[in-house]
């Protein structure tokens, strides 16, 4: 199987970046593969079958087991200091390939210990990300993604039966190859500019990937053939825009300005360049994932997606309010509690003593394992609050101005506490997240102030996907407390078809359906004349509801603040 | 292996400038770096580490005692010995507990010899050197608060499960984060010194060039280290320099004139922001070799200086670089 005839085929790419992983071990971090599926299963048996090493790394894994430390159940056993070696520590020595699954829950806790790792320059580590995640919004932690060279999605791919890892005889040693010079280096560089790409490692890794792929190769200079198979691996998956070249390329986003001009001089100086350049391009078309012109005319850049993936439960036993001890070892981050475990080991002495027969004349207090007690603590759980607002033709007019400034200070007062916010918008056809839950004011205001106004009430598509993100929310342990502002009057259902009747009914179904969630949830009436539309979907939602017919922003801010704030003590 | 470096990061002067700032003159007080991932923030920071000459110690004292200091920290440590080792350079990991920051009850000699002893945690490991912590906005808010703290006492005091323990922690804080994602308190921003913004260059020739240089260093680091020697040296010597010069620098009356308006000038709270501002001049002079502290120096160092101590608007987008350059134009021509 050579990289040429299977270009477009994803999980032999996936082989052959595991292959280039192999050959410049170290440098290249790591392989993330997407979407749970049988072509993944076989990626990962080809890559077995060719006997490489792999340790699985738990999402639970503790400090301990990861970096090495102090056995805790042995040494007590024992009576003596008895150390472990880390997972890492091993991974390195056998020059094993770390296996992570469910990296899309990974915490950034467990992120950064890989990272550090890799960047102590001691042990060459390299990885498989296994993710599973399936929303643009699930993925592993941005600071692992970004040191991670390659990037192939699967979840597309088709079952391929016979796969095995290209191996064309044994690679040469990396440095052997020649660096790139100066005019595939150039070519890399502004294919990555049309690709929008901006960061540095992409560039760094696509390098490392083409002289990897030359010594597979065993050529001892970068062929055409080389690069182009760097930039389908490496850029291509993280472009972040449609090259030039494609006609209906869609409006560049924001920070591409600079891209542009910067070639156009590159490109007059050296015309020959132009070629190899035209030839990467196409070379990335096709592996460009096929949704990328959906993301980002929805607005998206999904570097920015936030990961946050641990849980409430293990972060509970490291801090906030003390909340008593029981039995445990102290891993992971947990506190012994130190009185605890001896006041459990007390009534035990006279016993164990006679146990260790002979041994009576010792002071020590002899401990088991069991006898040890960690430390609870009850810890508020992070707030996000998302804000739903109904942006139709029939709001906008009045209060959309309104409840955007009420939006802004909300998200000052935010920024204090320390919670997050999303933003969903309502309008015409359906609903839209406008930003994920953030703490970054920057983006928020951004997104605040590109909310357009105007079109139909879709009512239920709203409410729906507020409850969609508070229960996405709620599932990573943290507490979601929705705010509506609108008018109460839909008059499009929730499968986008105009009609009032359909429409009352779709968002009463969902006003039930967060009542049944238990999501706490305020609605703000902002009609200019109230009905009884508002309050009617506040009852069916189980929700506070704050009429507000003649405020402005800051009166709205303040109704807010001292209906939420009842809510956030209760959660404390 | 040896590391990237210094003299061979492509661009980010500003980022350079500041480092070195703080390494002559720990006093200024950390510098937190904006900016995006991938631009070389902590290679720079580890880079300038690895640059500085080695700092000799007693032998194996966990908390980095200097000759005179023998026996005064909390071991206490009594080898007669001195030895040089390199300057410290700790990564503080996302997600670290308190207990691996501040240290924590030596859990062995506790359960084995029910000896109450402290085992020293990340801020004795970094002290007389640099504490490098990467996305520092989305770190624990109570460990910002601690860090800072003892950033700017010098000393770290545990008080804490029956330990009752302090030593020196003098270091070097620098803190990076993309602002994007998450922003810092406007209390612990003022706490740092320095603040820079670092961009991803964006010129293709510069961005060749860190390609170029990224992967001789990969092909062979002993190599390409070796062939920076002469660049790295001169750095230290600046340094080293820029010590000595620092002492006895003369800071004219005109020069803190001029802080002063400039800090009224874009409304920078707090005295915080004119003090260092005239420690950054004053090291900056040094670093350029100069005998006085001129208007030049202080205008260098005025957007590192002032730049996150603004007070923030909400809703204005004009960036704090601007609102400083525009303020510089205003008053000094």
């Amino acid at each position: 199987m050579t990289g040429a005839a299977s270009a477009s085929d994803p999980a032999a790419d996936a082989l052959l970046a595991a292959r280039l992983l192999l050959t410049s071990p170290g440098t290249l971090g790591g392989i993330r593969l997407r979407g749970a599926g049988p072509a993944r299963e076989t990626v990962i048996a080809a890559m077995r079958n060719a006997g490489v090493k792999m340790r699985r790394v738990p999402s639970h894994v503790d400090d301990e087991r990861l970096l090495g430390g102090v056995d805790i159940a042995a040494s007590l056993a024992s009576g003596r200091a008895v150390y472990q070696t880390g997972i890492l520590t091993e991974a390195a020595r056998d020059e094993a390939i770390l296996l992570i699954p469910m990296a899309e829950r990974m915490s950034d806790a467990l992120a950064g210990r890989l990272i550090q790792a890799m960047e102590d320059d001691a042990c060459k580590l390299s990885w498989i990300l296994l993710d599973d995640g399936i929303d643009p919004e699930e993925e592993p932690p941005a600071s692992l993604l970004e040191r991670t060279a390659f990037h192939c999605d699967l979840s597309q791919a088709e079952h391929a039966d016979a796969a095995a890892l290209p191996n064309t005889g044994a690679a040469m040693d990396t440095s052997q190859t020649a660096p790139l010079d100066r005019e595939a280096l150039t070519a890399l560089a502004n294919t990555a500019a049309a690709l929008g790409i901006h960061g540095l490692r992409p560039l760094i890794f696509a390098q490392g990937a083409a002289c990897a792929h030359a010594a597979l190769h065993q050529r001892s200079n970068c062929t055409e053939e080389d690069l182009r198979v760097a930039v389908r691996l490496v850029l291509a998956p993280r472009a972040t825009q449609i090259p030039q070249l494609e006609e209906d390329a869609p409006e560049p986003p924001p920070p591409a300005e600079n891209s542009s001009p910067d070639q156009e001089p590159t490109d007059n100086s050296n015309p020959g360049e132009r070629a190899l350049e035209d030839v990467l391009v196409e070379a990335v078309q096709a592996a460009i994932p096929a949704d990328l012109l959906a993301q980002l005319s929805g607005g998206k850049v999904r570097r920015q997606a936030q990961s946050s993936g641990a849980g409430q439960k293990r972060k509970s036993a490291l801090r906030g309010k003390p909340l008593g001890t029981r039995p445990g070892l102290p891993r992971g981050g947990a506190r012994l509690a130190l009185i605890d475990s001896l006041r459990a080991a007390v009534p035990w002495q006279p016993l164990r003593r006679r146990e260790l027969a002979g041994d009576t004349q010792t002071h020590q207090i002899i401990m088991r394992k069991e006898d040890l007690r960690v430390k609870r603590f009850e810890e508020r759980m992070g707030r996000v609050t998302i804000f739903c607002v109904d942006a139709s033709g029939s709001a906008a007019a009045a209060r959309l101005a309104e409840a955007k400034g009420a939006v802004e200070l909300m998200l000052a007062q935010v920024y204090v506490t320390r919670s997050e916010v999303a933003l969903i918008a309502f309008r015409s056809e359906g609903a839209e997240l406008l930003l994920p839950p953030t703490r970054s004011l920057t983006r928020a205001r951004r997104a605040l102030a590109e909310l357009p106004g105007g079109g139909g009430t879709p009512l239920a598509s709203g409410l729906n996907m507020a409850r969609d993100l508070a229960d996405m929310i709620a599932a990573r342990g943290r507490t979601p407390s929705l705010v509506i502002l609108t008018d109460g009057r839909g008059n499009i259902a929730a499968d986008g078809s105009p009609g009032r009747k359909q429409a009352a009914e779709d968002a009463e179904a969902a006003a039930k359906a967060i009542h049944r969630a238990g999501h706490e949830a305020l609605v703000i009436d902002i009609a200019a004349r109230p009905g009884p539309h508002a309050p009617e979907l506040a009852t069916s939602m189980g929700a506070r509801f704050l009429a507000l017919p003649m405020a402005d922003a800051k009166m709205l801010h303040a109704a807010v603040a001292a209906a939420t704030s009842h809510t956030s003590q209760a959660a404390a | 292996m040896a590391r990237f470096p210094f003299s061979a990061i492509v661009g980010q002067d500003e980022m350079k400038q500041a480092l070195l700032i703080a390494a002559i003159e720990p006093a200024i007080g950390g510098v937190m770096v904006f900016g995006d991932r991938g631009t070389g923030k902590s290679t720079a920071a580890r880079a300038l580490a690895s640059l500085l000459p080695p700092i000799s110690a007693v032998e194996d004292c966990r908390y980095g005692c200097v000759a005179e200091e023998r026996g005064t920290c909390p071991d206490p440590c009594s080898s007669k010995r001195i030895r040089k080792r390199p300057v410290p350079f700790v990564d503080l990991p996302l997600g670290a507990t308190e207990d691996r920051v501040i240290g924590a009850l030596d859990l062995e000699k506790a359960l084995r010899a029910g000896e109450k002893s402290f085992e020293p945690g990340l801020l004795a490991k970094a002290h007389r050197g640099f504490l490098y912590i990467d996305e520092i906005n989305l770190l624990e808010d109570h460990l910002v608060d601690l860090l800072l703290d003892v950033a700017a006492s010098g000393e770290n005091v545990v008080e804490r499960e029956g330990l009752s323990v302090r030593h020196r922690a003098k270091f070097v804080l620098i803190g990076s984060g993309n602002p994007e994602e998450g922003e810092l308190r406007p209390q612990l921003l003022d706490r740092f010194g320095l603040s820079v913004e670092v961009r991803t260059p964006t010129e293709i020739d510069q961005r060749v060039e860190i390609m170029r240089r990224c992967g001789e260093q990969e092909r062979d680091p002993a190599a390409f280290a070796e062939s920076w020697a002469k660049e790295e040296v001169k750095i230290l010597r600046q340094v080293a320099r820029g010590k000595t010069k620092l002492a006895k620098l003369e800071t004219p009356d005109a020069i803190m004139q001029d802080a002063a308006e400039l800090c009224l000038a874009v409304g920078a709270d707090g005295l915080r922001g004119e003090l260092t501002l005239m420690r950054a001049a004053r090291a900056q002079a040094a670093l350029a070799g100069a005998k006085t502290v001129r208007r030049e120096h202080l205008i260098a160092v005025a957007p590192s200086a002032l730049r996150h101590r603004l007070r923030r608007d909400v809703l204005d987008e004009t960036g704090s670089t601007v609102r400083i350059a525009r303020a510089i134009d205003e008053l000094f021509g």
